[in-house]
């Protein structure tokens, strides 16, 4: 609007130009406005002729200002020349517009002589217009009779044809059957239908009705009889059950039907399976085999005894492996279920959801009808596929086994897709995860015999120390002579204990299958969380590890009353086993398994401490059992030498007894054996003498004590003060106590445990002179071989004493033998 | 609930033989023999006095021997068997002898009680169970809660029956059993059982019990290998018929069910040396006393094989009978087989030990050394068997 009213200020001659700008930028819009504000600031100048705010004055000023009379003079020509040429350009654009004016007034004239001449043709056009309608009216009018006729006829034979349709129907159908054109005489009658239905009333179209009926009873029959006979592919089963539907066949018999036809053949090949496991003497064959198979290199020399047995065990093809079944089972009884649900679902329940039957509830009634059917089925399946899983009791290969699993779970997965709200996979799942924890018993079972299995070759290895010690001797290139006996109980430990971390080693490389990436069930939570935590880690591996700490134990138990059925050396020997297990087999092993399978532990475990404390008792166990067992053999020699001696009339002693020989050269052994598994210990320091050590019937200060009250009177003595004072001297010594885990303290206990006996056994008898001399000869040497083995000396010295005190005091003449001739005697031997 | 401090006694000689005076039910007694080569051995009756805490003793000579066992009549106080042994010149023999104090014991000594020791009066032979041809007697017993008319003496592996006639002074065999097997077979020790009408015998020797039918003198069960070593002791629970404790060289105790000698019904494994006694508490049997070599005494609540088990439906008759069990069903919390206490007065191996016959709650012990102490029941436990 501004830019109108500089315009309209402007002079004249650059009007039409203004306006042809102004026009041009209400057209051109805003895309232009850049250019406009450009233009508008090249207008600001005063001296632009062309610019809106041209000032005369300013621009004479300017050219004055600025150019030379020449370029002044150019300047007003050329202005001139503008002037004169815009001046004749206005005169001709008003005489072009006078023009246009002068011949639009003609125009307009010229149009008012025509309407008045149209206004008359018009009222003409009217007047014919109603004149037609007159006659149109008559002419109706006269026809109106012979179109209702027409109308009628033509009802009529629309009748007439729909009767002769229905009066053939019976011959169409007819031939429809007999050409099996099935499809086309369901669709005619069906057309017909409700039209019999109708006028069934009327006897002539009773009689028709009867006839189709008749004709299409006949048909379902047929088709019912073509359903039944099962031999047609299933494109026309498909076809007949459709065909039967439309016949308002009863939906849930045909299903009926239909499964148990589908059943029939699912079943053979059920039977076909179960014709595989059914062999059971197979089993026994097998097993046969098996034996046969080991012992045969040994029997080489009677093959015909084992020919006809032989025989009768290769020719049954039964015994096929769990893979083989297991395939069968997927090809043959799983894919055909598969094709069954698939072809079922066609039927029933996709095809009729499209159709008018899906108002009568028939896909939910197929639905339920075929998961009944699947799941009683794949129970069936399911049953016979646990059973041949119960024959794999080998526990050779696993990955047979885990293949077949991997293949029977992955198969299942065909049955989920299909049947989606479907129980059968997570039952599939199940039997594989008893499968799994069933192995994995079986593996415990396994490691169980193999360890007690080691354990009778260990005691076999021992009892005949003789043999493996002189092949030893011979592998070793002869070792340290002499005390070869022993020697290899380090080689059987080591071996036992290599051969057991072998076996579970390879045990858990076996289970370690299940969980194989490449497995379907593998990723099952179970077999992800439970099965390694529960299963293989406490199950397998801890139950083992308690096993064995366990059947140690019953080492202990069962042998002590019946006199020690166990060797000795077989219970050192599983108590150092135990005592390593503790210190760190046990958590090696564990470490193992849970890298091994990466173990999430959801459920609390057992924790490695209480396994290690476990061993450690054990091994404590057993140690104590090794010394109760050691002290008692040589306690009973003890005993025996006591008590068959008559001590009264014994003579003067001259030797050692043999019995403290041997009881020197048994502990010697013993200390050796020990030495082999145990460390050595600690002991207290050695008097410089230990050996040269005297000690006389009446020289133990205890003694002394005690027995000097023998002359005073017997008086109710002040209680506390009395036992206080003993208690100063002696301290009590447990026999059958807890040991440690080296060499001087079993030791320690063997020896305690043997002179504890031989001072009751004394203290049972009576002695004469002789006798006391010979007890004080046999302590005398056994205090000079003893000492070195126990690791506290002074307990030898203070059994020995109470000893030879106590024989003393048995004795009917105490009358010592001399110091230096006991010497003499034991220097002698 | 402080308890008692245990009541100590010495002997001036080493001793095994100890028992309660079986006939008296007043007095707190115990009679010990001693053991010595040297000197005339002695019986002492050492009477306690439960509420000063005294011991009062009298010494009667035994001279004919030391005395490895010593047991008294059940009916008449002064009678007491004992077995000895006596040693000749270059032998000793083993023997066993009925004994009757003299009357005026008592009276003697409460009139001088200082002197006693110097002018002790002598035991009275009554009669000797001579059983020379049968062998070193081992034991004799008396028949439980009788008329002090039948003994039990095992001699070797005899087992002989005698009757008393005469008031004493005359025994007869009246009927043997012998123990044969292979090689020199010997009765360690012996039980008289107190059920079947006094009719059972249970005798040990080397690791096996034997149970006897003393109306015709056979074998009715046998327990081998009852312990692993030998069997020391027996001992008949006074309340259950079937129930038989044992201990021995294993260092176990070991209760049965003769019933079913397969396995024992429980084992005690708490002493660490040989155990040589065991003795049921004569009214409440679930407190078990054993006595070990390893100088230690133990008293052991056997509750779950007691006669008084708790949660045992006590019935009416139970229920008029006594006040004992009256509570029971309300008692606290159930009592588990235990050691109860561990009495450590001794300080060497302990042969014996014995429930008083006039107070279940107290008993003696006695070690090698002589010494011999009472204890009582923890006051704590009592209270609870009583409540």
């Amino acid at each position: 609007m501004d830019a109108e009213a500089v315009v309209s200020e402007d002079s004249c001659p650059d009007k039409k130009r203004r306006v042809h700008g102004m026009l041009k930028l209400y057209y051109g819009l805003n895309e232009e406005g850049k250019a406009e504000e450009e233009e508008e600031a090249q207008s600001l100048d005063p001296c632009d002729i062309n610019g809106p705010h041209f000032d005369p004055e300013h621009f004479l000023n300017k050219l004055r200002r600025e150019c030379s009379l020449a370029e002044l003079m150019d300047q007003e020509t050329c202005m001139v020349k503008q002037i004169r040429s815009l001046d004749s350009d206005m005169q001709t654009l008003v005489y072009e517009n006078y023009n246009k004016f002068i011949s639009a007034t003609d125009t307009i004239r010229k149009m008012k002589n025509d309407f008045k001449k149209m206004e008359d043709e018009m009222d003409c056009l009217s007047a014919n217009m109603s004149a037609i309608t007159d006659f149109s009216a008559r002419i109706s009018g006269t026809l109106q009779d012979q179109h209702a006729q027409i109308t009628k006829l033509s009802g009529v034979h629309t009748l007439l044809r729909k009767l002769q349709f229905l009066f053939e129907l019976p011959a169409r159908l007819n031939k429809c059957l007999e050409m099996q054109a099935y499809a086309q005489a369901v669709r005619s009658h069906r057309l017909a239908r409700c039209v019999l239905q109708q006028y069934s009333h009327l006897p002539s179209f009773k009689g028709i009705q009867d006839d189709c009926h008749a004709i299409m009873d006949k048909l379902a029959l047929e088709l019912r009889q073509k359903f039944r006979d099962g031999g047609s592919s299933a494109k026309d089963l498909s076809e007949c059950v459709e065909l039967l539907l439309q016949l308002d066949e009863p939906a849930e018999e045909l299903c009926d039907k239909f499964l148990s036809h589908a059943r029939s053949r699912l079943e053979s090949d059920l039977q076909g399976l179960e014709a595989e496991i059914r062999p059971y003497p197979s089993a026994s064959a097998v097993k046969d085999a098996s034996v046969r198979g080991l012992s045969s290199p040994a029997s080489t020399g009677s093959p015909a005894a084992s020919s006809p047995k032989a025989s009768a065990i290769f020719s049954p093809s039964s015994n096929t492996d769990i893979l083989e079944f297991i395939d069968r089972g997927c090809n043959e009884f799983v894919s055909s279920l598969c094709l069954v649900i698939t072809s079922y679902q066609e039927l029933f329940v996709s095809h009729a959801q499209t159709g008018e039957l899906a108002s009568k509830n028939i896909p939910e009634m197929a639905n339920a009808k075929l998961h009944a059917f699947v799941d009683d089925l794949a129970a069936r399946y399911f049953s016979l596929v646990e059973r041949r899983i119960q024959e794999e009791k080998g526990v050779g290969d696993n990955s047979l086994l885990v293949r077949a699993l991997d293949r029977f779970h992955r198969r299942l997965q065909a049955v989920t897709k299909l049947l989606p709200g479907s129980s059968v996979p997570s039952k599939g799942t199940e039997i594989v995860i008893r499968a799994a924890t069933e192995r994995v018993k079986q593996y415990l079972a396994a490691l169980q015999s193999f360890y007690m299995d080691s354990l009778t070759d260990v005691r076999q290895a021992l009892a005949t120390p003789r043999l493996s010690v002189a092949s030893a001797s011979v592998g070793g290139g002869g070792g340290p002579s002499g005390r070869d006996g022993p020697n290899s109980l380090p080689e059987l430990l080591s071996s036992l204990s290599a051969s057991i971390l072998n076996q579970i080693k390879s045990v858990l490389a076996s289970v370690h299958l299940f969980t194989a990436k490449d497995i379907t069930f593998s990723n099952k939570p179970y077999f992800k969380g439970e099965f390694c935590s529960q299963g293989v880690r406490e199950s397998l591996v801890v139950s083992f590890i308690k096993f064995i700490c366990q059947s140690s134990r019953q080492f202990c138990e069962s042998s002590g009353d019946k006199g020690g059925s166990t060797p000795p050396a077989l219970l050192l020997l599983l108590s150092r086993l135990c005592l390593d297990y503790e210190t760190s087999t046990i958590s090696y092993i564990l470490t193992l398994t849970d890298e091994q399978f990466l173990v999430q532990h959801h459920s609390p475990v057992t924790p490695v401490t209480t396994l290690c404390t476990e061993a450690r008792e054990a091994a404590q166990k057993l140690l104590n059992h090794y010394v109760k067992v050691q002290g008692l053999i040589i306690s009973q020699m003890l005993r025996k030498s006591v008590e068959t001696r008559d001590w009264v009339n014994t003579i003067e002693p001259r030797n050692v007894r043999a019995v403290m020989k041997r009881v020197v050269e048994d502990t010697t052994s013993i200390d050796v054996q020990v030495g082999l598994l145990y460390e050595e210990g600690v002991r207290k320091a050695h008097s410089s003498d230990s050996s040269k050590r005297t000690f006389s019937v009446y020289s133990s200060s205890r003694q002394q004590v005690r027995y000097a009250a023998s002359y005073t009177p017997s008086v109710p003595m002040d209680t506390n003060l009395l036992s206080n004072i003993h208690k100063l001297f002696s301290e009590r010594i447990d026999i059958f106590s807890s040991v440690e885990f080296n060499k001087v303290s079993v030791l320690t206990g063997i020896i305690k445990i043997s002179l504890k006996t031989f001072l009751e056994c004394v203290r049972l008898r009576t002695f004469g002179r002789y006798g006391l001399q010979q007890i004080q000869v046999d302590c005398h040497y056994l205090q000079m071989y003893l000492w070195r083995f126990v690791s506290d000396e002074n307990l030898v010295h203070f059994l020995l004493d109470e000893i030879v005190g106590s024989s003393a005091h048995r004795c009917l003449d105490p009358a010592p033998m001399e110091q230096s001739v006991i010497e003499v005697i034991c220097e002698r031997g | 609930m402080e308890d008692d401090a245990p009541v100590i006694y010495g002997l001036e000689f080493q001793a095994r033989a100890l028992t309660a005076q079986t006939a008296e039910t007043d007095a707190i007694r115990f009679l010990v023999g001693t053991q010595s080569l040297k000197f005339d051995n002695q019986i002492h009756i050492i009477d306690f006095d439960d509420e000063n805490n005294i011991i009062n003793k009298n010494v009667l000579l035994h001279q004919a021997g030391e005395i490895w066992h010593i047991g008294a009549s059940p009916a008449d106080k002064a009678v007491l068997t004992t077995c000895y042994n006596k040693t000749s010149d270059s032998r000793v023999v083993s023997c066993a002898a009925v004994w009757r104090m003299p009357c005026d014991w008592e009276t003697g000594s409460n009139d001088s009680p200082d002197d006693s020791a110097h002018n002790p009066q002598t035991l009275e032979l009554l009669c000797h169970l001579d059983d020379s041809p049968h062998g070193n007697a081992a034991c004799v017993l008396w028949e439980p809660m009788g008329d002090g008319k039948r003994v039990i003496s095992l001699a070797d592996n005899h087992a002989l029956l005698w009757d008393l006639h005469e008031s004493s002074t005359q025994a007869k065999v009246s009927s043997t059993a012998t123990l044969e097997g292979k090689g020199q077979l010997k009765f360690t020790s012996g039980k008289w059982s107190p059920h079947h009408n006094c009719s059972q015998l249970a005798t040990a020797n080397d690791t096996a019990i034997r149970g006897w039918d003393l109306r015709t003198m056979s074998q009715i069960y046998c327990i081998e290998n009852a312990h692993g070593q030998l069997v020391r002791d027996l001992d008949f629970n006074p309340n259950r018929q079937y129930y038989l404790s044992s201990c021995g060289d294993d260092c176990k105790v070991k209760f049965w069910d003769v019933r079913n000698v397969q396995e024992p019904v429980k084992t005690l494994e708490e002493h660490s040396h040989w155990v040589w006694s065991v003795r049921y508490n004569h009214s409440h049997d679930q407190l078990v006393l054993t006595a070990s070599s390893d100088s230690r005494l133990i008293l052991s609540n056997m509750v779950s094989i007691s006669s008084e088990p708790f949660g045992h439906l006590v019935d009416d008759e139970e229920l008029s009978e006594g006040e004992d069990n009256h509570q029971e069903d309300k008692s606290k919390e159930p009592l588990k087989d235990s050691v109860v206490s561990t009495y450590e007065e001794h300080e060497d191996s302990v042969y014996a030990a014995e429930w008083s016959s006039a107070d279940p709650w107290l008993f003696a012990s006695l070690s090698y050394d002589g010494r011999l102490v009472i204890n009582r029941v923890p006051r704590a436990l009592k209270y609870h068997i009583l409540l």
